[in-house]
């Protein structure tokens, strides 16, 4: 399996004169998992931003699976199988966990079929709650999660989507230590499934522990990649990531 | 009806005493009122639930879907001459001019109003008309992502360009006086209190059959995701939805119950004319919604009532205070009681059970963009 299923190449984002993402390619293969990782400000999530026509791009090209994604609506990508989560956890509070989960599951359903009412819990649905392990807080309020269970609960909004390629955007940002692992244990879950990834992440530890193949940015640009062990004997990695060259331990960059 | 029977059977399980409270409500619209109240009064009941009508549409589109929408009175009226021109022509006879276009000096009927000696355009017209517009200007607005306090305002020219439009054409729309001096409507003579008995009973069953349908339609998938939309819309483009459908189906249905209410006001009260409908009334409109309970879709169909009933009753004894109550009551909504009566119920139980008294209702916070106060707009 080493067909490409998003290649992006030459893509640009400017902001005013703030060149975000400058002249940046990138080539993820079907069912890889990709780590980016990268100073703040190196362009990280405008990427997925841009993958997800959040920001439009100023110029370039996406394509995925073969069609180009610049130009087309958020929600058309969405159902292209795009699917991806937010920095700051973004899940409508009013509704229940349930409901969140629900109205994320439905989306390719026949308009005219969302106006019945919801009858019990889909399987699809009861998974994603399980897998994500909220089944038991199903019925609670979403706006009273906690801050690393609204990150779960936007995690199995887009699981039970089952997109074709999941942009994961710093994930276990604000989780504990317990919280992290299992985070990192659910991508490789997903990952199994046949489900290509795409995580921005700032943990370096997270990083090193689940990561197998890394894309380093900066400024706007791809610096290199290769397996966690490889970017880490990076010279130019550490210097413009760490900024101290001689810190090969880079814990520096966890609290970058 | 299907919805009714189906509202029936889980009423026993799920929105526990939901059935019940239907039934009372149904009861005392269908058997008390008219029993206890005068003829005078009933037919003032009559004109509040039409109005109740449209707070219930208001409750789908801004309740549920964050649009607020500050000119339905377009969409009344549209649905108010349709029935007013149909009614004037039925009563002109064949061949003649309604009166007012006599005085116009109209000399041959209109273009415009000859498909509306038909009953059977004429009254789906009244609803169709409205809801036609609505989706055409919905869509051109959604689109453009045009929202918050801009769509408000936008809805609110919509209403106050219509009024200008009637006024400028006397001979078309009976200008500043709209139209009046119906005698009989599908047989019923206006002016008899008897029929207009019946009038109110046929204003009960539409309100009843109107509000129960929405409500399903509020708990349905659809409900739920318009709730999501309105907390944040740009999020829910990101699950695959495209919001512009989904704000364009409650403000299409809002349009459409915003125009049966005018085609049932007509033959209730008399009259359609431009005061009825303009800016002031379009406010006023929401402002019963605001204060029964926007979120409440029982509460904002309540809200029409009462209020309207405070105006009559205290305009009666003091003829200009009503104005300033009316912006007090707007006011202290909007500070103390932002879900209106319901809310305030809400909190009342509440601290009866011992609850903490939950405050201000918690606002999704916009995960995207900053997003306007979402409070109001």
């Amino acid at each position: 399996m080493s067909a490409a299923l998003l290649e992006i190449r030459d893509l640009h984002v400017v902001f005013d004169a703030f060149r975000a993402v400058d002249g940046l390619h990138l080539t993820l293969l079907e069912h890889e998992v990709r780590f980016v990782i990268g100073p703040n400000g190196a362009g990280k999530t405008t990427l997925i931003d841009a993958i997800t026509n959040l920001v439009r791009p100023t110029s370039g090209s996406i394509l995925f699976a073969g069609e180009e994604l610049v130009g087309r609506k958020e929600h058309a990508i969405v159902r292209a199988g795009i699917g991806r989560t937010f920095q700051t956890p973004s899940v409508f509070e009013q509704l229940s966990v349930l409901e969140n989960v629900d109205i994320a599951a439905t989306f390719r359903l026949p308009f005219r079929s969302l106006l019945r009412r919801r009858k019990g819990i889909s399987d699809e649905v009861a998974h994603a709650l399980d897998s994500v392990g909220l089944a038991e807080l199903r019925d609670a309020r979403a706006g009273s999660l906690s801050h690393g269970q609204k990150q779960w609960l936007e995690v199995a909004m887009v699981l039970v989507q089952q997109p074709r390629l999941l942009l994961l955007d710093e994930p276990v940002a604000g989780m504990t230590e317990k919280e992290r692992l299992r985070t990192g244990e659910l991508v490789t879950q997903i990952a199994k499934q046949g489900t290509t990834v795409l995580v921005v992440e700032h943990d370096m530890d997270f990083v090193r522990r689940f990561a197998h193949k890394v894309t380093v940015m900066h400024e706007g640009k791809v610096l290199t990649e290769g397996t966690v062990a490889e970017v880490q004997q990076d010279d130019t990695v550490r210097e413009v990531y760490l900024g101290r060259p001689r810190d090969a331990r880079g814990s520096a960059a966890a609290s970058a | 009806m299907n919805g009714v029977a189906r509202l029936l059977a889980s009423g026993a399980l799920k929105p526990s005493g939901f059935a019940v409270r239907f039934a009372l409500v149904a009861a005392a619209l269908l058997l008390l009122a008219p029993a206890l109240l005068s003829d005078f009064r009933l037919s003032l009941l009559a004109k509040f639930l039409c109005f109740a009508i449209i707070a219930i549409g208001i409750g789908l589109a801004w309740g549920q879907g964050g649009m607020l929408v500050l000119g339905q009175g377009l969409f009344f009226g549209l649905g108010g001459y349709c029935m007013g021109m149909h009614m004037k022509l039925s009563e002109a006879g064949a061949g003649q001019l309604p009166d007012f276009m006599t005085w116009s000096g109209v000399e041959k009927l209109p273009l415009l109003w000859e498909p509306f000696r038909s009953a059977w355009f004429a009254v789906p017209a009244a609803m169709l008309l409205p809801m036609a517009i609505a989706a055409v200007l919905g869509a051109a607005i959604f689109r453009q992502r045009v929202r918050g306090a801009y769509f408000a305002i936008l809805s609110q020219a919509l209403a106050a360009a219509f009024v200008i439009v009637l006024v400028g054409n006397q001979g078309l729309t009976g200008g500043t006086n709209g139209l009046t001096n119906f005698q009989s409507f599908f047989g019923l003579t206006v002016s008899d209190p008897a029929d207009q008995r019946i009038l109110y009973f046929l204003v009960v069953v539409v309100l009843l059959v109107v509000f129960l349908a929405t409500r399903e339609l509020v708990i349905s998938r659809y409900g739920r995701l318009l709730i999501a939309v309105r907390d944040d819309e740009d999020r829910v483009r990101f699950l695959g939805y495209d919001p512009t459908r989904v704000k364009l189906v409650a403000y299409v249905l809002a349009a459409g119950m915003a125009g049966l209410a005018g085609a049932l006001f007509v033959p209730v009260v008399g009259i359609i004319s431009p005061a009825l409908l303009g800016i002031v009334p379009s406010i006023e409109m929401v402002i019963w919604v605001a204060l029964g309970g926007r979120t409440a879709l029982a509460w904002a169909a309540a809200g029409a009532v009462i209020v309207n009933w405070a105006k009559t009753g205290i305009s009666e004894q003091f003829p200009s205070g009503w104005l300033y109550l009316q912006g007090l009551l707007f006011v202290v909504v909007i500070l103390f009681l932002p879900k209106g009566i319901a809310g305030a119920l809400e909190r009342l139980r509440g601290l009866a059970a011992g609850r903490p008294v939950g405050g201000r209702p918690r606002v999704a916070r916009g995960a995207v963009q900053a997003s306007p106060p979402k409070e109001l707009v």
